[in-house]
């Protein structure tokens, strides 16, 4: 079993496990974060981005100054932002058999996967991850084709040129897997190739493997996944929540003896308590709007915003804000709202039961109907009409590269009445900010991350007790800006095997069974014997047929006629080999009885002599020496084939009765 | 031999009170509650003292699933945990969770309040029995305990419907409930993988119909309506407020659009808009097409289709009204079919199957003169149209649904004994399996023949699988093994293992034979010489010349020995132990 590591982003995963005979990609996450070091695409001409100055590397030259440009002390690559893809050459990505999918977010890199690598096989997702994971890419490859721009930088990318660049830019790693962003014709090829699955589904792979996605708690939809044969057991936990926001709640029972836990996905700030986050976020925004400002939430069209959307709805009305106008613009917006309301089956129990009524699982319906929400695909159209200050807006992206985001914080970053308010985790707000530096606008950091902290990890490790875990590196140790916190890495025994981007892992587990189906004619056939109390043996021969990785015996065909003359015919090829059975022997061989035995199948001459280590039975006739010893028989006799044999069925019967009068005992 | 039973407490050889007692490997499950339409005795529930004389039923039964809503599916629920009683699980799909307490609440209240019967399940027993229900998603593997595991898969039919795959070890039944095999303007069809279960249980509604398509039926039935409407008649279609009621009105919604048509069209009772509530809600289980356009455009979001008022059914000139429930044996649908049953420019069209005994069932067959209650004869001028709508598959859709999921035996529930008769032959001809159909109270047992899953060592797999001179995995091998059988693990593994792990030393068997060969030359020069005929004859195998002057083939071992009396003689002794041989292909007469 072996693990190949494709990504090294703890929360963005892409691994693959090389399993008996299958080879399943776990995820495939695509690390944005690349994005950061890019200048951002505006909505409409930014007169401020467009006069930034060109780099001046320190001894002078200027050649890069069309590429990169300098904003606040900070070089940024003034081209089409690019993601960091998985690694693609660690192993044949076109021996991939399947894809599990966790979640939504961690489905980003599919169109590359499997447009690019020659896949041929299946994905497998829950029908909200595909559906809000279709919405999440829409709006990706919509917000970045809607602004072309005409250049693209590659020049600084060359390892002797990147070498003369500030940082971060010179520490920027994998550059050369940086790729441009997919077209819409390739996500929706992507994810054709998906097939649907529920929580608790088993799905057979090639017989050999069975895979089970389970609920995870994180978002709608979101799971874990169970690898197992009849013997080994791999379970798979990326992105999981113990909170209670509006996924069903994570299915911790189902995990328990796992042979490997390979965990991926914890929370990316441990130190922040996501209610806290809520509430933070909350009273910020009242300020500001009470002030007269507006606020910008930056966030994914889904997740966390159904639960802010839903805090805000308990909340508006108490802190006076009924009158405040709330946009949602994103070009999923519409399509994200309903979406939401039309999974009960993957709910939380008490929106489960608000179906029932029948009412709106979520309760931004209501803001919808009451006007107090209102959402846009894109700030032109409709939306410049109704457009009415102070107002909080909640859109897109959390990296502030592109999307609406852009146009709001060019237009509102002047002021200090207003706020931008980061809820999202997955950037860095200070570095996502950098492009747009001076700015006047206050900024509030709510990182609302639901995933599971290190004492959630501790306790479901001692509650699950695998027998091995596995995780990224960076949970191996206390995160670089807080070494001395040492709770903050995972604490189990024994350690974790770690990994870091393009390693291969051998998990330790050894096989030593294989599932195999006895037909009931070949069962019937089989004669135990009881060798100990409790205990029965019997043996088996048969054919063995493996069809899909599934054994099965069967009743062995009719032996063949024994040869009439000595000429012996040569097995033919397609009859299959039958070779004779050798029975089970064991014990010794009362040589009393055996003698009996002879006698009544017509040895008249049987003549005994006893010997040191036991008895030598002289057939005189037949010219034939037996020599019986504890543990061992020997017959010497001429070429007589038909005799050998008879002797040799004495033998064993010999056996068998001493082994019937044992059980008499 | 182990055996699978089935006794039918309802909808053998009928239709209604569907009511299934199965038992598989030890465990007893029971399919469906319903009740029965046509009665209003106690033959409308299900006789649940069938199950066990004595004791509880919680203690008999390991759970309890329910196919989809419609009352003949789930109607006796309440009745049978609250009154009869019954604590266990109870599994539905979350549509069925959903909309049946409100079917059964509408049941109850059409029963108690209207007919003033007592001794019937209360609402609070009816909130009471569905806190007893699990529901489950499609596809999942529910497992009830640790041996007895259920799967739900699509059934089409009506929204939540579901089949169940019931499977303890290797023996399993697949009930279909009601379901379709074609997909209609609001559900998709259903379908099951092949998972060849011992047992089909089979509705057999439709059993000997073959319907036409369903575009011409949808055709037909806009027809009838439209010149219904346009010679100002009154078109009353029974329905149940869920279920066909939502096909029908896309189908007139969309006609109405189209022809720009602008007689009113009412939709009874205040469930409709609850109904089309849930079928937004649950909008993942209707067809495709709604699903990939509710974004844009809900098709349970109706124009054209208004609330109906008691008053309404006085109004002069045309009109359309869907009206509950959809036998005509009770509620609005009755009453307005009376008021307008005089008129022979109306029309009343019946979408669905009608159970013996209600007015809907009478009508259909011909008869014009009801019996009304207090000896009132109503006498039927309007025109009476049926329409299959009802979503059951039709014969062609059951052989369909065998074919799909390849049972070794079906069992027909669900239907009228003759047309289940033709159905039978039809199977039995057909797939060669056999076929049953079971009526009320009888029990039909299957002999399931499970092969036994057991543990083989993968030391003596890969042996078995490497050994043979042609490496081709998919040629069926021979293979020798020992089984251990201890409590109830089945273990194979290599003799030799058997004999270690139990402590036993091997009896070792060893052949010895002389053979005899005429050749004057010395010892050493015969060995030389049949090493070398034997390297030339058996390329295969290893064959050596020990340093001592004995010959080894594998673990064969043969010396050359002077015949005492005859030195021209050599005596060879071939020895080598009991087990499977090369020496077939020694053959010592050549020489």
């Amino acid at each position: 079993m072996k693990l190949y590591c494709l990504s090294g982003h703890p929360t963005l995963p892409c691994n693959v496990l090389k399993f008996k005979s299958t080879t399943i990609m776990l995820d495939c996450g695509l690390d944005m974060t690349s994005t950061l070091n890019f200048l951002p695409l505006p909505l409409v001409q930014s007169p401020r981005l467009s006069k930034l100055p060109g780099l001046v590397l320190k001894d002078g030259s200027t050649f890069l100054d069309k590429e990169l440009k300098e904003c606040s002390g900070h070089v940024f690559v003034d081209s089409v932002p690019e993601f960091c893809l998985p690694e693609t050459e660690l192993l044949d990505l076109s021996t991939v058999d399947v894809i599990l999918i966790s979640n939504y977010h961690c489905m980003m890199a599919l169109p590359y996967i499997t447009e690019y690598t020659g896949f041929t096989g299946t994905v497998y997702a829950t029908e909200p991850t595909v559906q809000i994971g279709r919405l999440l890419m829409e709006e990706l490859v919509n917000s970045i084709e809607r602004v072309p721009k005409a250049q693209s930088a590659s020049t600084w990318k060359n390892k002797e040129v990147q070498r003369l660049l500030p940082a971060p830019l010179k520490d920027a790693v994998e550059v050369s897997m940086w790729r441009k962003c997919y077209t819409m014709p390739e996500v929706n090829a992507a994810l054709s190739k998906i097939q649907l699955v529920g929580y608790s589904q088993k799905i057979e792979l090639f017989g050999a493997v069975q895979v089970t996605p389970l609920s995870s708690g994180y978002a709608l939809g979101s799971s874990n996944w169970i690898i197992q044969s009849h013997y080994e057991k791999v379970s798979y936990v990326s992105g999981s929540s113990l909170l209670t926001t509006h996924p069903q709640p994570m299915d911790q029972a189902s995990l328990k003896n796992s042979d490997v836990l390979i965990l991926t996905g914890l929370t990316q700030i441990p130190t922040a308590n996501p209610d806290g986050m809520v509430g933070e976020f909350c009273s910020n925004l009242a300020m500001t709007v009470r002030n007269g400002g507006n606020v910008l939430v930056p966030c994914y069209p889904s997740g966390v915003i159904y639960d802010l959307l839903e805090c805000l709805y308990q909340y508006i009305d108490s802190a006076g804000l009924s009158n405040v106008p709330f946009y949602f613009i994103s070009p999923v917006a519409n399509s994200s709202l309903e979406f939401s309301q039309i999974f009960a089956e993957w709910l939380c129990h008490n929106k489960q039961t608000k179906v029932y009524l029948p009412e709106p699982p979520f309760p931004h319906a209501e803001l919808i109907q009451t006007n107090k929400l209102k959402h846009y695909p894109s700030i032109h159209g409709d939306f410049s009409n109704d457009f009415k200050q102070p107002c909080v807006i909640f859109t897109g992206h959390p990296s502030l590269r592109f999307g609406d985001v852009v146009h709001f914080m060019e237009l509102w970053g002047k002021s200090s009445l207003n706020t931008v308010i980061f809820t999202e985790p997955d950037f860095s707000y200070l570095d996502a900010l950098a492009p747009y530096q001076p700015l006047a606008m206050k900024c509030v950091y709510c990182p609302i991350d639901t995933r599971l902290n290190f004492i959630q990890v501790s306790k479901l490790l001692k509650e699950v007790q695998p027998l091995h875990v596995v995780c990224p590196e960076q949970y191996t140790q206390p995160p670089p800006s807080q070494s001395h916190r040492t709770d903050l890495m995972i604490d189990c025994q024994p350690p974790p095997m770690s990994y870091r981007r393009a390693e291969v892992l051998t998990l330790p587990y050894k096989r030593r069974y294989e599932k195999i189906e006895i037909m009931p004619e070949l069962a019937d056939s089989l004669v135990p014997l009881e060798i100990k109390p409790g205990i029965s043996l019997a043996t088996v021969s048969a054919m063995l047929h493996t069809k899909d990785n599934k054994h099965v015996l069967q009743l062995p065909p009719k032996p063949p006629q024994p040869p009439t003359s000595k000429k012996r015919k040569r097995v033919s090829d397609d009859v299959p080999e039958c070779k004779p059975l050798k029975p089970l022997l064991s014990g010794s061989i009362p040589v009393d009885q055996f003698v009996q035995t002879l006698e009544k199948h017509g040895f008249s001459d049987v003549k005994v002599e006893d010997t040191a280590k036991g008895h030598i039975v002289l057939l005189q006739e037949a010219e034939t020496l037996i020599q019986i010893e504890e543990d061992s028989t020997h017959i010497i006799c001429d070429n007589d084939e038909p005799l050998r044999v008879k002797l040799r069925d004495l033998v064993h019967e010999g056996r068998k009765v001493k082994l019937c009068c044992s059980d008499a005992h | 031999m182990p055996e699978i039973k089935v006794t039918p407490l309802g909808a053998g050889q009928d239709v209604g009170r569907s009511c299934i007692l199965v038992s598989i490997a030890g465990k007893n499950v029971m399919l469906d509650c319903g009740m029965h339409m046509g009665y209003n005795d106690d033959r409308r529930f299900p006789d649940f003292s069938y199950i066990t004389q004595n004791g509880r039923l919680t203690d008999f039964l390991d759970c309890v699933i329910i196919s989809h809503f419609h009352l003949d599916h789930c109607g006796a629920l309440p009745y049978f945990s609250e009154m009869v009683g019954y604590d266990g699980p109870i599994y539905m799909t979350h549509p069925t969770k959903a909309i049946c307490p409100i079917l059964l609440e509408d049941y109850r209240k059409i029963t108690v309040d209207k007919k003033g019967e007592t001794n019937f399940f209360t609402s609070q027993m009816i909130k009471d029995c569905m806190k007893k229900v699990v529901a489950v998603h499609l596809h999942q593997t529910v497992q009830v305990d640790e041996e007895l595991e259920i799967k739900a898969y699509y059934a089409g039919h009506v929204l939540g419907a579901a089949m169940f795959q019931i499977k303890v070890g290797c023996e399993s039944v697949v009930y279909t409930g009601d379901y379709n095999m074609t997909p209609d303007r609001h559900l998709g069809a259903a379908w099951i993988d092949k998972c060849r279960p011992d047992l089909l249980i089979t509705e057999s509604t439709y059993a000997t119909t073959i319907r036409d398509s369903k575009r011409c039926r949808e055709r037909d039935f806009l027809k009838k309506v439209h010149e219904t409407v346009e010679r100002g008649g009154k078109v009353l279609i029974p329905v149940f407020a869920l279920g066909r009621a939502q096909e029908l009105c896309i189908l007139l919604e969309t006609f109405w659009e189209r022809m720009n048509l602008k007689a009113p069209i009412y939709f009874s009772t205040g469930l409709t808009e609850k109904a089309n509530h849930y079928y937004k809600l649950f909008i993942t289980w209707t067809n495709q097409k709604i699903r990939k356009t509710f974004v844009q455009r809900n098709m349970f979001e109706f124009k054209h289709i208004k609330a109906f008022d008691r008053a309404f059914a006085d109004n002069p000139g045309p009109m359309v009204v869907f009206a509950t429930p959809g036998m005509l044996h009770a509620g609005q649908s009755l009453q307005i079919f009376r008021k307008w049953a005089g008129n022979e420019k109306n029309m009343v069209i019946m979408p669905g199957y009608c159970v013996q005994g209600t007015v809907g069932h009478k009508i259909l067959s011909g008869q014009r003169k009801l019996e009304m209650e207090g000896r009132q004869i109503l006498e039927v001028k309007m025109q009476v149209e049926y329409m299959s709508f009802s979503a059951h598959a039709d014969a062609k859709g059951i052989m369909q649904l065998i074919r799909q999921a390849e049972p070794r035996n079906v069992l027909l529930v669900h239907g009228e004994a003759k047309k289940m008769e033709f159905l039978k032959q039809k199977i039995e001809q057909e797939f060669h399996v056999n076929c049953y159909m079971p009526a009320n109270g009888e029990t039909t047992t299957i002999f399931t023949n499970p092969s036994i899953p057991v543990d083989i060592s993968l030391g003596l797999l890969k042996r078995e699988t490497a050994i043979g001179l042609l490496p081709d995995a998919k040629k069926p091998k021979l293979m020798h093994g020992t089984l251990i059988m201890k409590d109830n693990s089945f273990r194979l593994v290599s003799p030799e293992q058997a004999l270690k792990e139990l402590g036993l030393a091997e009896h070792q068997l060893r052949f010895t034979c002389r053979v005899h060969i005429q050749d004057p030359r010395k010892e050493h020069e015969t060995v030389l010489r049949v090493y070398n005929h034997l390297k030339g004859v058996l390329k295969d195998y290893s064959v050596q010349h020990l340093p001592d002057g004995s010959i080894t083939v594998e673990s064969i071992l043969i010396q050359a020995t002077a015949h005492s009396e005859d030195q021209g003689t050599k005596v060879l002794l071939v020895s080598w132990t009991y087990q499977v041989g090369i020496l077939e292909d020694i053959h010592f007469n050549q020489f």
